[in-house]
């Protein structure tokens, strides 16, 4: 490689040879089966229930291993390849384990401009977690830079699991939200 | 389009029943004959609001007829994957006003004689689709969505599809592909999706914006909408201001009125003290405006012959301590990012004007990157399949250009130009 490229994230495409890491678990469970089999029978074609059933995935799984493809294919009765094609091609499929709670700072120019670059460093230095590393020793925590979150108005914006948190003004803020993760007060953010 | 947004309950069908006027288009609109519902929208002149502003109700007169032969299956799709850094004001639709995107869906599906709409929602939105679903539902129980609505004997739904993090999926038959399943990977056009879209079947694209203006429209009647704005460029439009201005936000607005009265009159300007030096004027993929062109009338043609593009309505301001060389290479590492990669051109020339910006920023910059660089958007632009390698060289070429003293500095003198400071996270610049 004879450029320099950005450190690699949880939504890396795999490297040339990177195997896919284990997950804990072999099969969906069947209520999942289930739910990608109802989804994709609300489309004109089976293949559509792709996403959706690789979100399903996802949340059992926690992350999608190739394990997770498959059963994916086969509840969707897709070829395996197209899945993985699927699963390689979108940023929000993670390919790697995550923290419980996973912090998406968008550090885009409209972010940027008002300290986002500031905001990642304190989450870096709160929770210990670097981008790219996947998560802390004790599972809770990972960081990751995206490119944007659609809250330009009232960046800087931080999307922790499925909770959007923006105008971060003061430090206040961040200590509470990581306050809240700690105390596990955070059922709404899906986790 | 704004009207209610903040308020956490306006979302609610009663609210919107009760005090906008909700659905009274949709009522009128069926009791007209479709092809007249788009003589309606194509009098009101409305052009899209996702970006490249294309006239709506000629788009809508594309939809294929039934013959003898064949009776179609047509589709509407709601284009709901904003991602363009500086646009954030599909966002404010969806979570304040979804029924009156869901009225435009249903005028726009009479219109066409579809039988199925679907909302494509960027994947980061997983937080607002289940207030989306709640909404439609409520639409659905009111007799509005389902079998025959109102007793027309037409059948129509919507069902909401959840993307994955691309911003390519923006693009219409990127976002076709997704939507039926597959990598969102563009088409090769044509065919255009009017005759051949998702699933295979003629398919409308229309943006969050333009599909909530159409309930208005033929509320007030489409000659009444078109004297909003300016001739050619008619009716209001939602511009997203953020950056270096003291009240950031969305404003609802006609087309027509300046760039300086929305970012010094109404976002209050400045909002560090030092002056205003640049502006994207309609999402990352505009071309940059320096001062001598803060008066251009905020309309898609006048902003075009000024040398940009009205394009999303998404106002990024930078102030004069802003380093252009960090912010270049920050919208450019974007466009790298979401390349598809299908065409060499954006997929090989994206990661290369990152690679020379990269060398520039850390002090690496060699003489002669600066003609490199410029010669790059040429060769990258109208040379792909779709859009994005030419939203690159938008802020890529005029930045350039209009700042290359702040280039050359960063290669003479292997840092930025005193008086900016730096808006890149440390942690990332050392990792490179």
């Amino acid at each position: 490689m004879n450029h320099p490229l950005p450190p690699e994230t949880s939504d890396a495409p795999l490297a040339p040879g990177e195997r896919l890491p284990k997950a804990k678990r072999e099969k969906l469970s069947p209520e999942s089966v289930a739910k990608i089999q109802e989804i994709a029978a609300r489309f004109p074609d089976k293949l559509a229930g792709t996403l959706p059933a690789l979100y399903i995935a996802q949340k059992e799984f926690g992350f999608l291993s190739l394990g997770a493809m498959k059963e994916v294919a086969a509840a969707l009765g897709v070829p395996e390849g197209h899945v993985f094609g699927v699963a390689t091609f979108y940023t929000m499929f993670r390919k790697r384990p995550v923290g419980r709670y996973h912090f998406e700072v968008c550090t885009n120019l409209s972010c940027a401009l008002n300290g986002a670059a500031e905001l990642l460093q304190k989450v870096i230095d709160r929770t210990g977690a670097r981008p790219g590393e996947g998560p802390t020793a004790d599972g809770m925590w990972s960081v990751e830079e995206v490119e944007c979150l659609a809250s330009c108005g009232s960046g800087p914006c931080i999307q922790i699991n499925h909770g959007v948190f923006d105008e971060f003004v003061d430090e206040a803020k961040l200590e509470a939200i990581i306050d809240a993760c700690r105390r596990g007060e955070t059922a709404a953010w899906g986790e | 389009m704004l009207r209610g947004a903040g308020d956490l309950d306006n979302w609610h069908l009663k609210v919107y029943e009760g005090r906008w006027e909700g659905y009274q288009g949709m009522k009128k609109a069926l009791k007209m004959e479709p092809t007249a519902v788009t003589a309606e929208v194509k009098a009101s002149d409305i052009r899209g609001r996702g970006g490249a502003g294309f006239r709506t109700g000629l788009k809508w007169s594309f939809m294929p007829k039934d013959t003898p032969e064949r009776k179609h299956t047509r589709y509407l799709v709601c284009n709901g994957d904003e991602g363009e850094p500086g646009t954030f004001k599909d966002r404010a639709i969806l979570e304040y006003n979804p029924h009156q995107l869901i009225e435009g869906m249903i005028i726009g599906g009479w219109a066409m004689q579809c039988r199925m709409g679907f909302i494509y929602l960027r994947g980061e939105f997983s937080w607002l689709i289940d207030k989306l679903e709640a909404a439609i539902q409520e639409a659905r129980d009111a007799g509005y969505l389902g079998r025959n609505i109102l007793g027309t004997g037409w059948d129509f739904d919507i069902l909401t599809y959840r993307g994955a993090g691309a911003y390519i999926c923006g693009e219409e038959t990127a976002l076709l592909n997704s939507l039926e399943g597959r990598r969102g990977e563009p088409r090769v056009k044509p065919p255009f999706p009017a005759s051949v879209g998702a699933f295979g079947q003629p398919t409308t694209v229309n943006n969050v914006e333009t599909l909530a203006a159409v309930a208005p429209i033929l509320r007030m009647g489409g000659a009444e909408y078109a004297k909003l704005g300016t001739p050619g460029n008619t009716g209001t439009r939602i511009y997203g201001v953020s950056g270096h201005v003291k009240r950031p936000g969305l404003y609802e607005l006609p087309l027509g009125l300046p760039l300086e009265f929305l970012m010094n009159d109404l976002a209050g300007g400045s909002s560090t003290g030092a002056k205003i030096k640049a502006v994207i004027p309609g999402g990352s993929s505009a071309p940059v405006f320096t001062a001598k062109d803060f008066d251009c009338p905020l309309d898609f043609d006048t902003v075009r012959a000024r040398g940009s593009m009205a394009g999303s309505g998404g106002l990024i301001v930078m102030d004069e301590r802003t380093c252009m060389v960090q912010a270049t290479l920050r919208l450019i590492k974007f466009y790298a990012h979401e390349s598809c990669g299908q065409c060499t051109p954006c997929r090989e020339g994206c990661n290369w004007m990152e690679m020379i910006l990269h060398r520039l920023e850390h002090g690496q910059g060699r003489p002669d990157d600066l003609d490199l660089l410029a010669s790059l958007p040429p060769r990258i632009n109208m040379r792909t399949l779709c859009p994005l390698g030419d939203a690159a060289c938008g802020p890529m070429e005029s930045m350039l250009q209009k700042f290359r003293d702040e280039f050359e500095y960063h290669v003479q003198h292997k840092t930025c130009m005193p008086g900016t400071r730096s808006i890149l996270p440390a942690a990332a610049l050392a990792a490179h």
